[in-house]
């Protein structure tokens, strides 16, 4: 542990070079007790975890071990063969790399210390790579993609000969994500590359930090953990939710309302970052700053789906300091330490803890000063969980997820990387694959199906054996069948992959006949987005309001539009919200002593529900029903967060079609679910037609969840995560490249061949394991509906209930599986027959 | 349940009028013609799954068998005495070589008995290897007649397209396979298993239809659903 007795000044003499020493007085620095102990145990061969919060200089200190060794270390003499790379340091973000190289350079230069740094990205030229394998530099920054395609190459062995160590920042980021699995894979690979590695870990705080110490170690040996040092939390962050005397609005995720109050607080801050949770929330504010922006501040905009020239000119405005404020989504997120950033708003709810604390550890850098961060809820039941985060001191509580188990489909890439490299042994190799802590329980059958998976398709009817990827040569060990193998392997390789997404191009004249082929490419927005779109409608993209034109082949053209767009292109928040927060909630919302810290307008709204309907116990589950327009709606109010809500609708409208209440669609939220019927539910359940402890009984989990799994969307959209993952559908062929809509047809089609024909394909076991811890949250769902058993309250109303307002509004589009896709079809095909009769 | 109820249960399927002959589709996707006792299927697309193994992507090889499963389904319905594969019939030219003996047997019971014409397709553009049937271009018909790839001519019945509609109702998107005609041609589904669908709207189907009188023949479970061409979304 980190609590040892202090490293006493000789002992830092000793693990400091002298012009080390020399450079920390310079600057006016002692050095830290947790660079001086990570120096010590990495000199005593261990490998280190190290979590302190933000601002504790942990990336300077996550080098000190290699940049010491490498000042030390014995110079080439002229004749010896070049030297692979000595260091390597692997970020889960691009701009992460590149900022680390300008914070490294600095001691460097000023040390004059012969080290050469170098990134590698996707973005990192072509003659650029090929150098850097001819003439490896000492520390070489890169992501785990790129360090995939590294180990990959026939070369491997060379260049990673002399790796002295891996260093991994934020990997408590990296860790729970297929990434994260990917890059444990090379991390084991490495370990056989290289003599005796030493692995660095460094981490903001997490709940379970034995999972990173084992991760990062070799686990062969029976729990084998890497050291632990830890750095003490900083001054506490000092956080408020925003005040203000608009009206907060009852849905949406706009903040709209809080667009004056958040200018102001630019306008007293030197550089303030605006983090929002979806790219869509990010334009909007971004424009709607704007608006009101009489000062002409800087204000720059930034995220993932924004073509990378713009996003390289924002973060070169924000090293130099010429920013304002920037709104930003994730992006951002992790260790960027840019400029003087002095305020972080968080427009959204938190929705967990750590992802909050993370963000807020944006400004004032330096540990010992607190944060500073305004929260803005965007509606009324986020002003809810804002309240219970805060009352809770729920910042400094930690729910980052549990890290699971490793996916077959990363494993598959893993294999297909393994044999482009160079021949190997099965067993040799599912040792390796077995050291890294996340395939630490990997059963060998299940290995060798993998294996088989990725030779032939590991389909019981075997009619690809001459068509196979990988063979097995005369001396049983397997290699790739063919060069195009490898090529085709690192055309497909990562682990992440997005939805469809079209690209925008922005073009002059509409009325043109043919779209014209120039205009500016704006960047790119999910498929499913453009497709609910007709021509004329308006949406916000890119900072702008843009009229959007139609699709040709894979781009969506758009022009410029005056005013408001008419399309909020929001769908819902990426992160659910997390277990601890709802219970929260709920208990805020049964006890009214605790309304009166809530702004009036939400306070009476409360009061009003208790007036017009009822509010739910803590441990109960509140159902109205109540008739709207041509619709009848039921609306539960679970609080267990979107996607275990979305799973419990999709079982739920499945249910009342059997029960003949002909459910049209449903919407979920963090906080509530509502599905629209073509019949009277509330009436059913009056009449008995309908028993609501049926409906919510727990054997929907078994099979109505089997059944609905079979032609559910979501498993769909998994299942196409693992195919391209896995490499049984193609991300990109040589010379053809797919685009994201061919994908999802044939990821589809092939999802629904495979359910029919071999339900025990690897890749459906993969898909399944997928679905139940992530989009479909089997397990919180399951533990509410043991909770409520016997606790369902039903209100039966005449009117809509002003705590089913929200949800109302937000009103979207989920498929209802089965035969009622059908009932539309009849539907629009009677609509032609009375346009046949001319009504 | 007696044999009438059975015939029973199954929807009436639409009988259109093409051109001054009266075509009848059926929810899989075939065409027949009661007169004539002729069925027409497109774009089958047998062997793909081989077709792509062979460049190292193992989709499912049970592609194959499922299509020859709907193939006989649909001609135990029908009973003709011709079928009309119109093109595309193997998902390349050397797919019919490739077959594996047991579908063979199974396409050459369902050849057995009745005339079948290989219409060429863009990806067979070569008779099927080995197999019995008459390869053809084109094939004409009364008013009507058949190539694979369409090219707008009064009575032409065409596949190669892979037509497929989608219609937003309630709020809700709905996309289906279809048959898709003006009354003076049609392009017909893809009745593979494995094949996905082209939006009528695409302009590769420009100028093809008469716009104001296009109707989609939308694929349900067991019946198909005529769509206006107004309603149909892009």
């Amino acid at each position: 542990m980190s609590t040892t007795l202090p490293i006493t000044g000789d002992e830092a003499d000793a693990l400091l070079p002298e012009r080390f020493r020399e450079w920390f007085a310079a600057r006016g620095w002692t050095p830290r007790y947790h660079q001086l102990e990570l120096l010590k145990r990495t000199g005593e061969g261990r490998s280190v975890l190290l979590i302190a919060p933000t601002g504790a200089g942990k990336t300077l200190a996550g080098f000190l071990p290699s940049l010491v060794d490498l000042a030390t270390r014995e110079r080439r003499r002229p004749g010896e063969p070049m030297r692979g790379i000595h260091t390597l340091y692997i970020s889960p973000l691009k701009a992460l790399a590149v900022d680390i190289q300008r914070n490294l350079n600095t001691p460097i230069e000023e040390m004059r210390l012969d080290i050469r740094v170098e990134t590698r990205t996707g973005d990192t030229p072509s003659h650029k790579r090929q150098r850097q394998k001819q003439v490896p530099p000492d520390i070489l920054l890169t992501t785990p993609e790129q360090l995939a395609l590294l180990i990959a190459s026939g070369d491997a062995e060379r260049f990673f000969e002399d790796l002295r160590y891996v260093v991994l920042d934020e990997l408590h980021s990296l860790v729970t994500s297929k990434r994260g699995q990917l890059l444990s894979l090379g991390l084991a690979r490495l370990r056989r590359l290289a003599k005796e590695p030493i692995s660095i870990g460094l981490s903001a705080t997490v709940a379970e930090p034995d999972e990173l110490r084992r991760w990062l170690v070799d686990q062969s040996a029976e729990s084998a953990l890497a050291d632990l040092v830890t750095v003490p939390g900083g001054a506490k962050p000092n956080i408020s939710i925003l005040e203000t005397e608009d009206r907060v609005p009852w849905a949406g995720h706009s903040s709209h309302y809080a667009i004056p109050a958040i200018y102001e607080e630019i306008k007293k801050h030197k550089t303030t970052i605006i983090f929002v949770n979806t790219r869509s929330q990010a334009e909007a504010i971004f424009r709607e700053l704007w608006h009101v922006n009489e000062d002409v501040l800087p204000i720059a905009l930034h995220h993932g789906s924004l073509d990378v020239g713009q996003r390289r000119r924002v973060e070169k405005a924000m090293e130099s300091n010429s920013l304002r404020a920037i709104v930003a989504t994730s992006t951002l997120d992790l260790g960027i330490d840019w400029g003087d950033v002095d305020l972080v708003i968080h427009v959204g709810a938190p929705k967990g803890a750590s992802r909050l604390a993370q963000r807020i550890g944006r400004s004032n850098h330096r540990m010992d000063e607190p944060s500073e961060a305004i929260l803005v809820p965007a509606n009324r039941f986020e002003i809810l969980e804002c309240r219970a985060a805060l009352e809770a001191n729920y910042v400094g509580a930690q729910d980052t997820p549990p890290m699971g188990e490793g996916g077959l489909d990363v494993l598959a890439q893993h294999v297909l990387g393994r044999a482009c490299a160079s021949p190997f042994d099965e067993d040799e190799f599912y040792a390796e694959v077995r050291s890294a802590a996340p395939y630490s329980n990997l059963d060998r059958h299940t290995f060798s199906r993998v294996v088989d998976f990725v030779a032939t398709g590991g389909y019981a009817l075997r009619t690809y054996e001459r068509y196979a990827r990988i063979r097995r040569m005369k001396d049983g060990r397997w290699r790739i069948s063919h060069p195009s193998v490898a090529q085709q392997y690192r055309l497909n390789l990562g682990t992440i992959v997005e939805e469809a997404m079209l690209n925008v191009r922005l073009i002059r004249d509409r009325r043109s006949s043919s779209f014209a082929r120039g205009g500016v490419s704006l960047g790119k927005v999910e498929e499913y987005f453009l497709e609910q779109l007709a021509p004329g409608d308006t949406f916000f993209f890119s900072g702008r309001t843009l009229r959007f034109e139609g699709i040709r082949e894979s781009e969506a053209y758009v022009t410029n539009a005056p005013g408001d767009a008419m399309v909020p292109s929001y769908m819902g928040g990426k992160f659910p919200l997390s277990t601890f927060l709802a219970s929260e909630v709920r208990a805020m919302l049964a006890n009214p002593d605790r309304w009166d810290a809530l702004p009036d307008q939400v306070a009476d709204w409360l009061r009003l529900q208790k007036d017009k309907s009822v509010l739910p116990h803590r441990e109960d589950l509140l159902i109205e029903t109540f008739p709207r327009g041509d619709h009848y709606y039921l609306v539960a109010y679970p609080f267990e967060g979107r996607l275990a809500h979305q799973t419990l609708g999709m079982l739920l409208t499945r249910r009342l079609e059997r029960m003949g209440a002909k459910p049209l669609g449903f919407v979920a939220t963090d906080y509530t679910l509502a599905v629209w019927t073509v019949r009277d539910v509330g009436q059913m359940i009056r009449r008995g037609k309908l028993s609501l402890n049926e409906l919510f009984d727990e054997d929907m989990l078994g099979d109505d969840l089997e059944s609905w799994l079979a032609e559910s969307w979501l498993m769909k959209r998994t299942f196409r995560t693992c195919a391209i993952i896995s490499g049984l559908v193609e991300r990109r062929h040589p010379a053809k490249e797919k685009t994201g809509r061919q994908v999802t047809v044939s990821a589809d089609l092939i999802y629904d061949v495979l359910r029919t024909h071999e339900p025990d394909h690897i890749l459906l076991q993969a898909t399944w394991k997928d679905a139940a811890t992530g989009l479909l949250d089997i397990g919180r769902l399951s533990e509410m509906l043991s909770r409520i058993k016997g606790r369902i309250r039903h209100k039966d109303l005449e009117h809509i209930s002003p705590l089913a307002v929200p949800i109302m509004l937000e009103i979207g589009r989920e498929h209802v599986p089965g035969a009622t896709e059908d009932y539309l079809l009849s539907e629009a095909a009677t609509d032609l027959i009375h346009e046949a009769l001319g009504e | 349940m007696n044999l009438y109820a059975k015939i029973e249960a199954r929807p009436a399927q639409p009988v259109i009028r093409i051109a001054g002959e009266d075509v009848l589709c059926d929810s899989s996707g075939a065409l027949f013609l009661a007169e004539e006792s002729i069925l027409i299927v497109s774009d089958l697309h047998l062997e793909k799954g081989s077709s792509y193994a062979r460049r190292g992507s193992f989709i499912p090889p049970y592609e194959t068998g499922v299509t020859l499963t709907r193939l006989e389904a649909v001609i135990a319905r029908y009973r003709p005495s011709a079928v009309i594969s119109l093109g595309d019939s193997f998902h390349d030219d050397g797919g019919a070589g490739r077959m594996p003996d047991i579908y063979r047997e199974r396409l050459l019971g369902l050849m057995s008995g009745r005339d079948w014409f290989w219409v060429t397709g863009n990806h067979d553009p070569s008779p099927p290897e080995g197999l019995p049937g008459q390869s053809v271009e084109e094939l004409a018909l009364g008013n009507l007649i058949f190539r694979h790839m369409p090219e707008g001519e009064e009575g032409e019945i065409a596949g190669h397209l892979h037509p497929g509609a989608r219609i937003v109702q309630r709020g809700r998107s709905v996309r289906r396979a279809c048959f898709a005609t003006d009354g003076l041609r049609m392009v017909m589904p893809a009745f593979g298993s494995l094949t996905g669908t082209l939006n009528v709207l695409d302009r590769a189907f420009a100028g093809l239809f008469h716009r104001e009188r296009l109707v989609a023949y939308m694929l349900g479970k067991a019946q198909v659903y005529p769509i206006a061409g107004s309603l149909l979304r892009s």
